[in-house]
Protein backbone atom coordinates (compact mmCIF):
# COMPACT_ATOMS: atom_id res chain seq x y z
CA UNK A 1 0.00 0.00 0.00
CA UNK A 2 2.74 2.39 1.08
CA UNK A 3 4.66 1.51 -2.05
CA UNK A 4 1.67 2.15 -4.27
CA UNK A 5 1.13 5.61 -2.82
CA UNK A 6 4.81 6.34 -3.16
CA UNK A 7 4.89 5.22 -6.78
CA UNK A 8 1.74 7.25 -7.56
CA UNK A 9 3.35 10.32 -6.01
CA UNK A 10 6.56 9.70 -7.93
CA UNK A 11 4.66 9.31 -11.17
CA UNK A 12 2.86 12.62 -10.60
CA UNK A 13 6.12 14.36 -9.71
CA UNK A 14 7.82 13.00 -12.84
CA UNK A 15 4.91 14.12 -15.04
CA UNK A 16 4.94 17.62 -13.51
CA UNK A 17 8.72 17.86 -13.90
CA UNK A 18 8.53 16.68 -17.52
CA UNK A 19 5.88 19.29 -18.28
CA UNK A 20 7.85 22.05 -16.55
CA UNK A 21 11.00 21.33 -18.51
CA UNK A 22 9.48 20.52 -21.90
CA UNK A 23 5.94 21.99 -21.95
CA UNK A 24 5.31 18.83 -23.96
CA UNK A 25 2.27 18.70 -26.18
CA UNK A 26 0.65 15.86 -28.06
CA UNK A 27 -0.31 15.97 -31.72
CA UNK A 28 -2.80 13.21 -32.40
CA UNK A 29 -2.35 13.37 -36.14
CA UNK A 30 -3.27 9.92 -37.41
CA UNK A 31 -5.28 8.52 -34.49
CA UNK A 32 -7.31 9.52 -31.46
CA UNK A 33 -6.35 9.00 -27.80
CA UNK A 34 -8.61 5.96 -27.38
CA UNK A 35 -8.35 3.11 -24.92
CA UNK A 36 -7.82 0.42 -27.53
CA UNK A 37 -4.86 -1.89 -27.12
CA UNK A 38 -1.85 -0.50 -28.95
CA UNK A 39 1.86 -0.85 -29.48
CA UNK A 40 3.36 2.64 -29.66
CA UNK A 41 6.73 2.51 -31.41
CA UNK A 42 8.89 5.63 -31.15
CA UNK A 43 12.29 7.09 -31.90
CA UNK A 44 14.77 6.84 -29.05
CA UNK A 45 17.35 9.49 -28.20
CA UNK A 46 17.05 9.90 -24.45
CA UNK A 47 16.19 7.98 -21.30
CA UNK A 48 13.30 10.40 -20.92
CA UNK A 49 11.58 9.31 -24.16
CA UNK A 50 9.01 6.99 -22.63
CA UNK A 51 8.38 9.47 -19.80
CA UNK A 52 7.41 12.10 -22.36
CA UNK A 53 5.20 9.74 -24.34
CA UNK A 54 3.60 8.50 -21.12
CA UNK A 55 3.05 12.08 -19.91
CA UNK A 56 0.94 13.11 -22.89
CA UNK A 57 -1.36 10.07 -22.65
CA UNK A 58 -4.66 10.69 -20.84
CA UNK A 59 -4.40 9.50 -17.21
CA UNK A 60 -6.72 6.54 -17.77
CA UNK A 61 -4.56 5.28 -20.64
CA UNK A 62 -1.33 5.64 -18.66
CA UNK A 63 -2.51 2.98 -16.21
CA UNK A 64 -2.64 0.41 -18.98
CA UNK A 65 0.44 1.44 -20.97
CA UNK A 66 3.80 -0.15 -20.17
CA UNK A 67 7.16 0.92 -21.60
CA UNK A 68 9.58 -1.76 -22.75
CA UNK A 69 13.03 -0.90 -21.44
CA UNK A 70 16.52 -2.32 -21.15
CA UNK A 71 17.02 -4.36 -17.99
CA UNK A 72 20.73 -3.52 -17.92
CA UNK A 73 19.94 0.17 -17.37
CA UNK A 74 16.79 0.05 -15.27
CA UNK A 75 18.14 -2.54 -12.82
CA UNK A 76 21.23 -0.43 -12.19
CA UNK A 77 20.27 0.99 -8.81
CA UNK A 78 17.48 0.82 -6.25
CA UNK A 79 16.07 4.14 -7.46
CA UNK A 80 16.11 3.08 -11.11
CA UNK A 81 14.49 -0.25 -10.15
CA UNK A 82 11.77 1.61 -8.24
CA UNK A 83 11.09 4.04 -11.12
CA UNK A 84 11.36 1.38 -13.82
CA UNK A 85 9.36 -1.39 -12.18
CA UNK A 86 7.01 0.23 -9.67
CA UNK A 87 6.28 3.66 -11.13
CA UNK A 88 6.13 2.82 -14.83
CA UNK A 89 5.59 -0.95 -14.60
CA UNK A 90 8.19 -1.37 -17.35
CA UNK A 91 8.61 -4.62 -19.17
CA UNK A 92 12.33 -5.08 -18.58
CA UNK A 93 14.06 -6.99 -21.32
CA UNK A 94 17.60 -8.28 -21.55
CA UNK A 95 19.19 -6.63 -24.55
CA UNK A 96 22.31 -8.74 -24.83
CA UNK A 97 21.33 -11.98 -26.64
CA UNK A 98 24.32 -13.92 -25.30
CA UNK A 99 23.38 -14.16 -21.66
CA UNK A 100 19.64 -13.63 -21.63
CA UNK A 101 17.31 -16.11 -20.04
CA UNK A 102 13.96 -14.84 -21.32
CA UNK A 103 12.94 -14.12 -24.87
CA UNK A 104 12.08 -10.39 -25.09
CA UNK A 105 9.31 -10.94 -27.64
CA UNK A 106 7.71 -13.55 -25.34
CA UNK A 107 7.84 -11.06 -22.45
CA UNK A 108 6.17 -8.42 -24.58
CA UNK A 109 3.41 -10.69 -25.88
CA UNK A 110 2.79 -11.76 -22.30
CA UNK A 111 2.18 -8.13 -21.34
CA UNK A 112 -0.11 -7.68 -24.35
CA UNK A 113 -2.08 -10.78 -23.41
CA UNK A 114 -2.63 -9.27 -19.97
CA UNK A 115 -4.47 -6.45 -21.77
CA UNK A 116 -1.84 -3.72 -21.54
CA UNK A 117 -0.56 -1.46 -24.31
CA UNK A 118 3.19 -1.17 -24.90
CA UNK A 119 5.71 1.57 -25.68
CA UNK A 120 8.65 0.17 -27.65
CA UNK A 121 11.79 1.68 -29.14
CA UNK A 122 12.63 -0.51 -32.13
CA UNK A 123 16.00 1.18 -32.68
CA UNK A 124 17.09 -0.87 -29.68
CA UNK A 125 19.43 1.76 -28.31
CA UNK A 126 19.61 5.52 -27.92
CA UNK A 127 20.34 7.36 -31.15
CA UNK A 128 23.03 9.91 -30.37
CA UNK A 129 24.29 10.49 -33.90
CA UNK A 130 23.13 12.80 -36.64
CA UNK A 131 20.83 10.41 -38.46
CA UNK A 132 17.15 10.74 -37.70
CA UNK A 133 16.63 7.04 -37.12
CA UNK A 134 18.80 3.96 -36.58
CA UNK A 135 17.85 0.76 -38.45
CA UNK A 136 15.05 -1.07 -36.60
CA UNK A 137 15.78 -4.30 -34.76
CA UNK A 138 13.67 -7.29 -35.76
CA UNK A 139 11.79 -7.49 -32.43
CA UNK A 140 9.03 -5.23 -33.70
CA UNK A 141 8.38 -7.57 -36.62
CA UNK A 142 8.10 -10.65 -34.44
CA UNK A 143 5.94 -8.84 -31.94
CA UNK A 144 3.63 -7.55 -34.69
CA UNK A 145 3.41 -10.97 -36.27
CA UNK A 146 2.50 -12.74 -33.07
CA UNK A 147 -0.31 -10.29 -32.20
CA UNK A 148 -1.73 -9.09 -35.54
CA UNK A 149 -4.86 -7.50 -34.00
CA UNK A 150 -3.05 -4.94 -31.88
CA UNK A 151 -2.75 -1.48 -33.46
CA UNK A 152 0.80 -0.36 -34.28
CA UNK A 153 1.13 3.41 -33.80
CA UNK A 154 4.25 5.30 -34.94
CA UNK A 155 5.19 8.08 -32.49
CA UNK A 156 7.74 10.81 -33.20
CA UNK A 157 9.28 12.51 -30.16
CA UNK A 158 10.96 15.80 -31.08
CA UNK A 159 13.59 17.90 -29.37
CA UNK A 160 14.20 15.77 -26.28
CA UNK A 161 17.74 15.03 -27.43
CA UNK A 162 18.48 18.75 -27.11
CA UNK A 163 17.03 18.90 -23.60
CA UNK A 164 19.45 16.38 -22.20
CA UNK A 165 22.27 15.41 -24.56
CA UNK A 166 24.19 12.29 -23.68
CA UNK A 167 26.56 12.87 -20.78
CA UNK A 168 24.87 16.00 -19.42
CA UNK A 169 23.20 16.14 -16.02
CA UNK A 170 21.21 19.39 -16.04
CA UNK A 171 18.24 19.39 -18.43
CA UNK A 172 17.73 22.53 -20.54
CA UNK A 173 14.09 23.61 -20.72
CA UNK A 174 12.96 23.38 -24.36
CA UNK A 175 9.55 22.87 -25.93
CA UNK A 176 9.04 19.23 -27.01
CA UNK A 177 6.26 17.57 -28.94
CA UNK A 178 4.99 14.02 -29.33
CA UNK A 179 3.30 13.24 -32.66
CA UNK A 180 1.07 10.19 -33.03
CA UNK A 181 0.65 8.83 -36.56
CA UNK A 182 -1.94 6.60 -38.20
CA UNK A 183 -1.90 2.87 -37.34
CA UNK A 184 0.55 0.97 -39.52
CA UNK A 185 -1.23 -1.03 -42.21
CA UNK A 186 -0.90 -4.80 -41.64
CA UNK A 187 -0.08 -6.77 -44.79
CA UNK A 188 -0.41 -10.56 -44.38
CA UNK A 189 2.58 -12.65 -45.49
CA UNK A 190 4.81 -9.58 -45.61
CA UNK A 191 8.49 -10.35 -45.12
CA UNK A 192 10.55 -9.08 -42.24
CA UNK A 193 12.70 -6.64 -44.19
CA UNK A 194 9.74 -5.14 -46.03
CA UNK A 195 7.76 -4.74 -42.82
CA UNK A 196 10.62 -3.07 -40.94
CA UNK A 197 11.32 -0.74 -43.86
CA UNK A 198 7.67 0.27 -43.96
CA UNK A 199 7.58 0.84 -40.18
CA UNK A 200 10.72 3.00 -40.39
CA UNK A 201 9.28 4.94 -43.31
CA UNK A 202 6.04 5.81 -41.58
CA UNK A 203 7.92 7.04 -38.52
CA UNK A 204 10.27 9.12 -40.68
CA UNK A 205 7.28 10.55 -42.52
CA UNK A 206 5.94 11.77 -39.17
CA UNK A 207 9.30 13.37 -38.40
CA UNK A 208 9.34 15.18 -41.73
CA UNK A 209 5.77 16.33 -41.22
CA UNK A 210 6.62 17.51 -37.71
CA UNK A 211 9.57 19.51 -38.97
CA UNK A 212 7.68 21.06 -41.88
CA UNK A 213 4.17 21.23 -40.56
CA UNK A 214 4.37 24.79 -39.36
CA UNK A 215 5.56 26.01 -42.74
CA UNK A 216 2.51 24.60 -44.41
CA UNK A 217 -0.03 25.87 -41.94
CA UNK A 218 1.40 29.36 -42.06
CA UNK A 219 -1.14 31.58 -43.74
CA UNK B 1 -2.65 50.79 0.20
CA UNK B 2 -6.42 50.86 0.75
CA UNK B 3 -6.92 53.44 -1.95
CA UNK B 4 -4.64 51.43 -4.21
CA UNK B 5 -6.65 48.30 -3.56
CA UNK B 6 -9.99 49.93 -4.33
CA UNK B 7 -8.59 51.42 -7.55
CA UNK B 8 -7.24 48.00 -8.49
CA UNK B 9 -10.59 46.34 -7.81
CA UNK B 10 -12.34 49.01 -9.88
CA UNK B 11 -9.93 48.40 -12.76
CA UNK B 12 -10.34 44.62 -12.50
CA UNK B 13 -14.13 45.07 -12.48
CA UNK B 14 -13.82 47.17 -15.63
CA UNK B 15 -11.68 44.51 -17.35
CA UNK B 16 -14.13 41.85 -16.17
CA UNK B 17 -16.98 43.87 -17.70
CA UNK B 18 -15.19 44.10 -21.04
CA UNK B 19 -14.55 40.34 -20.95
CA UNK B 20 -18.20 39.59 -20.18
CA UNK B 21 -19.26 41.66 -23.19
CA UNK B 22 -16.62 39.93 -25.34
CA UNK B 23 -17.77 36.50 -24.13
CA UNK B 24 -21.41 37.28 -24.91
CA UNK B 25 -20.52 38.52 -28.40
CA UNK B 26 -18.25 35.53 -29.03
CA UNK B 27 -20.92 33.03 -27.96
CA UNK B 28 -23.57 34.86 -29.99
CA UNK B 29 -21.36 34.70 -33.10
CA UNK B 30 -20.78 30.99 -32.50
CA UNK B 31 -24.52 30.33 -32.12
CA UNK B 32 -25.34 32.31 -35.24
CA UNK B 33 -22.67 30.33 -37.06
CA UNK B 34 -24.38 27.08 -36.09
CA UNK B 35 -27.67 28.21 -37.60
CA UNK B 36 -26.09 29.12 -40.90
CA UNK B 37 -24.26 25.89 -41.62
CA UNK B 38 -23.40 27.05 -45.11
CA UNK B 39 -20.71 29.50 -43.91
CA UNK B 40 -17.18 28.92 -45.01
CA UNK B 41 -14.72 26.92 -42.96
CA UNK B 42 -12.45 29.95 -42.66
CA UNK B 43 -15.16 31.96 -40.91
CA UNK B 44 -15.87 29.13 -38.47
CA UNK B 45 -12.22 28.86 -37.50
CA UNK B 46 -11.92 32.64 -37.00
CA UNK B 47 -14.84 32.53 -34.54
CA UNK B 48 -13.48 29.41 -32.79
CA UNK B 49 -10.13 31.13 -32.44
CA UNK B 50 -11.82 34.29 -31.14
CA UNK B 51 -13.61 32.33 -28.42
CA UNK B 52 -10.45 30.44 -27.51
CA UNK B 53 -8.69 33.79 -27.16
CA UNK B 54 -11.46 35.21 -24.96
CA UNK B 55 -11.37 32.13 -22.70
CA UNK B 56 -7.60 32.42 -22.38
CA UNK B 57 -8.05 36.09 -21.46
CA UNK B 58 -10.25 35.09 -18.55
CA UNK B 59 -7.54 32.78 -17.24
CA UNK B 60 -4.81 35.41 -17.72
CA UNK B 61 -6.82 38.15 -15.98
CA UNK B 62 -7.55 35.86 -13.02
CA UNK B 63 -3.85 34.93 -12.75
CA UNK B 64 -2.66 38.52 -12.91
CA UNK B 65 -5.34 39.57 -10.43
CA UNK B 66 -4.17 36.90 -7.98
CA UNK B 67 -0.55 37.97 -8.45
CA UNK B 68 -1.51 41.58 -7.68
CA UNK B 69 -3.23 40.51 -4.50
CA UNK B 70 -0.05 38.60 -3.60
CA UNK B 71 1.85 41.91 -3.67
CA UNK B 72 5.51 42.17 -4.62
CA UNK B 73 6.19 38.46 -4.14
CA UNK B 74 3.18 37.51 -6.26
CA UNK B 75 4.15 39.82 -9.12
CA UNK B 76 7.81 38.75 -9.11
CA UNK B 77 6.90 35.05 -9.09
CA UNK B 78 4.37 35.52 -11.91
CA UNK B 79 6.77 37.40 -14.18
CA UNK B 80 9.66 35.11 -13.21
CA UNK B 81 7.59 32.21 -14.46
CA UNK B 82 6.58 34.12 -17.61
CA UNK B 83 10.28 34.76 -18.28
CA UNK B 84 11.01 31.07 -17.82
CA UNK B 85 8.25 30.03 -20.22
CA UNK B 86 9.26 32.68 -22.77
CA UNK B 87 12.95 31.75 -22.59
CA UNK B 88 12.01 28.09 -23.06
CA UNK B 89 10.13 29.01 -26.25
CA UNK B 90 12.87 31.31 -27.53
CA UNK B 91 15.76 28.88 -26.99
CA UNK B 92 13.72 26.13 -28.70
CA UNK B 93 13.89 28.14 -31.93
CA UNK B 94 17.63 28.92 -31.74
CA UNK B 95 20.43 26.94 -33.35
CA UNK B 96 22.01 26.19 -29.98
CA UNK B 97 23.22 22.65 -29.43
CA UNK B 98 25.31 20.43 -27.20
CA UNK B 99 28.21 22.87 -26.95
CA UNK B 100 25.88 25.51 -25.53
CA UNK B 101 24.69 23.26 -22.74
CA UNK B 102 26.56 25.02 -19.92
CA UNK B 103 25.72 28.48 -21.23
CA UNK B 104 22.03 27.60 -21.50
CA UNK B 105 21.95 25.95 -18.10
CA UNK B 106 23.48 29.14 -16.66
CA UNK B 107 20.94 31.28 -18.52
CA UNK B 108 17.96 29.34 -17.13
CA UNK B 109 19.13 28.46 -13.66
CA UNK B 110 21.55 31.26 -12.68
CA UNK B 111 20.92 34.40 -14.73
CA UNK B 112 17.10 34.27 -14.67
CA UNK B 113 16.72 33.74 -10.89
CA UNK B 114 19.50 36.28 -10.23
CA UNK B 115 17.74 38.97 -12.26
CA UNK B 116 14.49 38.54 -10.36
CA UNK B 117 16.31 38.37 -7.01
CA UNK B 118 17.95 41.72 -7.83
CA UNK B 119 14.51 43.17 -8.59
CA UNK B 120 13.29 41.79 -5.23
CA UNK B 121 16.19 43.52 -3.45
CA UNK B 122 15.54 46.67 -5.55
CA UNK B 123 19.19 46.91 -6.58
CA UNK B 124 18.64 49.18 -9.59
CA UNK B 125 22.36 49.69 -10.27
CA UNK B 126 22.92 45.99 -10.78
CA UNK B 127 19.70 44.71 -12.34
CA UNK B 128 20.01 47.36 -15.07
CA UNK B 129 23.37 46.01 -16.24
CA UNK B 130 23.46 42.43 -14.98
CA UNK B 131 22.32 40.83 -18.25
CA UNK B 132 23.61 43.48 -20.73
CA UNK B 133 27.10 43.42 -19.16
CA UNK B 134 27.80 40.42 -16.95
CA UNK B 135 25.72 37.73 -18.65
CA UNK B 136 26.88 39.16 -21.99
CA UNK B 137 30.50 38.49 -21.00
CA UNK B 138 30.01 35.28 -19.02
CA UNK B 139 27.93 33.16 -21.39
CA UNK B 140 30.33 33.34 -24.39
CA UNK B 141 33.08 32.21 -22.02
CA UNK B 142 31.09 29.12 -21.07
CA UNK B 143 30.37 28.40 -24.73
CA UNK B 144 34.03 28.90 -25.65
CA UNK B 145 35.22 26.52 -22.93
CA UNK B 146 33.29 23.73 -24.65
CA UNK B 147 35.63 24.19 -27.57
CA UNK B 148 33.33 24.15 -30.60
CA UNK B 149 33.62 27.05 -33.04
CA UNK B 150 30.90 26.06 -35.48
CA UNK B 151 28.37 28.92 -35.78
CA UNK B 152 29.90 30.24 -32.56
CA UNK B 153 28.91 33.88 -32.98
CA UNK B 154 25.40 32.99 -34.10
CA UNK B 155 24.83 30.69 -31.12
CA UNK B 156 26.26 33.15 -28.60
CA UNK B 157 24.27 36.05 -30.05
CA UNK B 158 21.05 34.06 -30.06
CA UNK B 159 21.47 33.14 -26.42
CA UNK B 160 22.12 36.76 -25.45
CA UNK B 161 19.11 37.92 -27.46
CA UNK B 162 16.92 35.34 -25.77
CA UNK B 163 18.00 36.57 -22.34
CA UNK B 164 17.59 40.25 -23.20
CA UNK B 165 14.06 39.79 -24.55
CA UNK B 166 12.68 37.11 -22.26
CA UNK B 167 14.37 37.97 -18.96
CA UNK B 168 15.79 41.50 -19.03
CA UNK B 169 12.82 43.16 -20.74
CA UNK B 170 10.18 41.12 -18.89
CA UNK B 171 11.76 41.86 -15.51
CA UNK B 172 11.12 45.57 -16.01
CA UNK B 173 7.43 44.95 -15.40
CA UNK B 174 7.87 43.94 -11.72
CA UNK B 175 10.68 46.52 -11.47
CA UNK B 176 7.94 49.19 -11.68
CA UNK B 177 7.12 48.26 -8.07
CA UNK B 178 10.49 49.62 -6.95
CA UNK B 179 9.92 53.19 -8.19
CA UNK B 180 9.65 55.84 -5.47
CA UNK B 181 7.15 58.45 -6.63
CA UNK B 182 6.18 61.19 -4.16
CA UNK B 183 2.43 61.08 -3.45
CA UNK B 184 2.15 57.66 -5.11
CA UNK B 185 3.54 55.49 -2.29
CA UNK B 186 2.16 51.97 -2.09
CA UNK B 187 0.30 52.30 -5.40
CA UNK B 188 3.04 51.19 -7.83
CA UNK B 189 1.20 47.99 -8.64
CA UNK B 190 -1.26 50.22 -10.53
CA UNK B 191 1.58 51.20 -12.89
CA UNK B 192 1.86 47.54 -13.85
CA UNK B 193 -1.89 47.30 -14.31
CA UNK B 194 -1.79 50.46 -16.46
CA UNK B 195 1.03 49.18 -18.67
CA UNK B 196 -0.49 45.73 -19.15
CA UNK B 197 -4.01 47.02 -19.80
CA UNK B 198 -2.91 49.72 -22.27
CA UNK B 199 -0.54 47.49 -24.25
CA UNK B 200 -2.84 44.47 -24.33
CA UNK B 201 -5.96 46.47 -25.17
CA UNK B 202 -3.92 47.99 -28.00
CA UNK B 203 -3.22 44.48 -29.33
CA UNK B 204 -6.89 43.57 -29.04
CA UNK B 205 -8.06 46.79 -30.70
CA UNK B 206 -5.51 46.41 -33.51
CA UNK B 207 -6.99 42.96 -34.10
CA UNK B 208 -10.57 44.27 -33.99
CA UNK B 209 -9.90 47.33 -36.21
CA UNK B 210 -7.90 45.13 -38.55
CA UNK B 211 -10.72 42.60 -38.87
CA UNK B 212 -13.30 45.36 -39.42
CA UNK B 213 -11.46 47.77 -41.72
CA UNK B 214 -8.08 46.21 -42.50
CA UNK B 215 -7.06 46.65 -46.16
CA UNK B 216 -3.40 47.60 -46.58
CA UNK B 217 -0.91 45.21 -45.04
CA UNK B 218 2.08 46.79 -43.32
CA UNK B 219 4.58 43.98 -43.73
CA UNK B 220 3.02 40.98 -45.47
CA UNK B 221 6.25 39.01 -45.21
CA UNK B 222 6.34 39.42 -41.44
CA UNK B 223 2.77 39.30 -40.32
CA UNK B 224 -0.23 38.63 -42.56
CA UNK B 225 -2.70 40.12 -40.09
CA UNK B 226 -1.11 43.52 -39.38
CA UNK B 227 -2.73 46.27 -41.44
CA UNK B 228 -2.31 50.04 -41.53
CA UNK B 229 -5.97 50.52 -40.58
CA UNK B 230 -5.68 48.06 -37.68
CA UNK B 231 -2.44 49.56 -36.36
CA UNK B 232 -3.54 53.19 -36.54
CA UNK B 233 -7.01 52.50 -35.16
CA UNK B 234 -5.70 50.25 -32.41
CA UNK B 235 -2.88 52.52 -31.30
CA UNK B 236 -5.06 55.67 -31.29
CA UNK B 237 -7.98 54.08 -29.46
CA UNK B 238 -5.63 52.45 -26.92
CA UNK B 239 -3.97 55.84 -26.40
CA UNK B 240 -7.40 57.29 -25.67
CA UNK B 241 -8.11 54.51 -23.17
CA UNK B 242 -4.69 55.14 -21.62
CA UNK B 243 -5.56 58.83 -21.20
CA UNK B 244 -8.82 57.89 -19.52
CA UNK B 245 -6.91 55.71 -17.06
CA UNK B 246 -4.91 58.69 -15.77
CA UNK B 247 -6.60 58.36 -12.36
CA UNK B 248 -4.67 55.19 -11.51
CA UNK B 249 -1.32 56.77 -12.47
CA UNK B 250 0.84 59.65 -11.21
CA UNK B 251 0.33 61.34 -14.61
CA UNK B 252 -2.01 64.09 -15.79
CA UNK B 253 -4.51 63.00 -18.50
CA UNK B 254 -2.29 64.49 -21.24
CA UNK B 255 0.86 62.87 -19.87
CA UNK B 256 -1.07 59.63 -19.58
CA UNK B 257 -2.00 59.83 -23.26
CA UNK B 258 1.65 60.42 -24.16
CA UNK B 259 2.77 57.44 -22.08
CA UNK B 260 0.09 55.24 -23.63
CA UNK B 261 1.17 56.32 -27.12
CA UNK B 262 4.83 55.51 -26.35
CA UNK B 263 3.90 52.11 -24.90
CA UNK B 264 1.56 51.13 -27.74
CA UNK B 265 4.08 52.19 -30.41
CA UNK B 266 6.79 50.14 -28.71
CA UNK B 267 4.34 47.28 -28.33
CA UNK B 268 3.39 47.37 -31.99
CA UNK B 269 7.03 47.34 -33.08
CA UNK B 270 7.75 44.54 -30.59
CA UNK B 271 5.11 42.41 -32.24
CA UNK B 272 6.66 43.11 -35.64
CA UNK B 273 10.23 42.31 -34.51
CA UNK B 274 9.27 39.03 -32.85
CA UNK B 275 7.18 38.09 -35.90
CA UNK B 276 10.28 38.57 -38.04
CA UNK B 277 12.14 36.05 -35.88
CA UNK B 278 9.28 33.57 -36.13
CA UNK B 279 9.12 33.86 -39.91
CA UNK B 280 12.88 33.46 -40.17
CA UNK B 281 12.55 30.21 -38.21
CA UNK B 282 9.54 29.11 -40.26
CA UNK B 283 7.00 28.84 -37.46
CA UNK B 284 3.60 30.44 -36.99
CA UNK B 285 3.56 30.61 -33.20
CA UNK B 286 6.21 30.62 -30.48
CA UNK B 287 4.43 27.91 -28.54
CA UNK B 288 1.08 26.37 -27.79
CA UNK B 289 0.48 26.93 -24.06
CA UNK B 290 -2.07 29.76 -24.36
CA UNK B 291 -4.98 28.39 -26.37
CA UNK B 292 -5.94 30.64 -29.30
CA UNK B 293 -2.96 32.95 -28.79
CA UNK B 294 0.00 30.59 -29.28
CA UNK B 295 2.90 30.77 -26.87
CA UNK B 296 3.89 33.07 -24.04
CA UNK B 297 6.00 35.24 -26.35
CA UNK B 298 3.07 35.60 -28.77
CA UNK B 299 1.01 37.14 -25.97
CA UNK B 300 3.82 39.07 -24.27
CA UNK B 301 5.70 40.45 -27.28
CA UNK B 302 4.26 43.95 -26.98
CA UNK B 303 4.73 44.09 -23.20
CA UNK B 304 8.34 42.93 -23.53
CA UNK B 305 9.21 45.84 -25.81
CA UNK B 306 7.29 48.52 -23.97
CA UNK B 307 8.20 47.61 -20.36
CA UNK B 308 11.82 48.90 -20.22
CA UNK B 309 10.90 52.12 -22.06
CA UNK B 310 7.89 52.76 -19.82
CA UNK B 311 10.00 51.98 -16.74
CA UNK B 312 12.72 54.48 -17.66
CA UNK B 313 10.30 57.20 -18.78
CA UNK B 314 8.55 57.01 -15.40
CA UNK B 315 11.84 56.77 -13.54
CA UNK B 316 13.38 59.83 -15.21
CA UNK B 317 10.20 61.85 -15.03
CA UNK B 318 8.64 60.98 -11.67
CA UNK B 319 11.01 58.92 -9.48
CA UNK B 320 12.38 60.86 -6.50
CA UNK B 321 15.58 58.87 -5.87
Amino acid sequence: MMKRILSWLSASAIVIFARLITAVHARWQGCEPRETQRIYYANHCSHGDFVLLWTVLPASMRQATRPVAGADYWSGSALKRFIGSDVFRSVLIERNPVNREQNPVAQMTQALDAGDSLIVFPEGTRNTGNTRLLPFKSGLFHLAESRPDVELIPVWISNLNRVLPKGEIIPIPLVCSVTFGAPLLRIPEEGKAAFLARAEQSLLALAMQEAGIDNESMS
Amino acid sequence: MNESRSDLLLLLAGVGGVLIIATVIGQWLALRQKDKAADSQAQVSVIDNLNARINAWWAMVVLIGLAFLGGKAGVIILFGFCSFAALREFVTLTQTRRDDHWALAAAFFVVLPMQYALIWYEWYGLYSIFIPVYAFLLLPMLAALRGSTEHYLVRVAETQWALMICVFCASHVPALLTLQIPGYEGRQVLLIAYLVVVVQISDVLQYVWGKLLGRRRIAPALSPSKTVEGAVGGILSATLIGAMLWWITPFTPLQSAGMALACTLMGFMGGLVLSAIKRDRGVKDWGHLIAGHGGFIDRMDSVLFSAPVFFHLVRYGWDAS
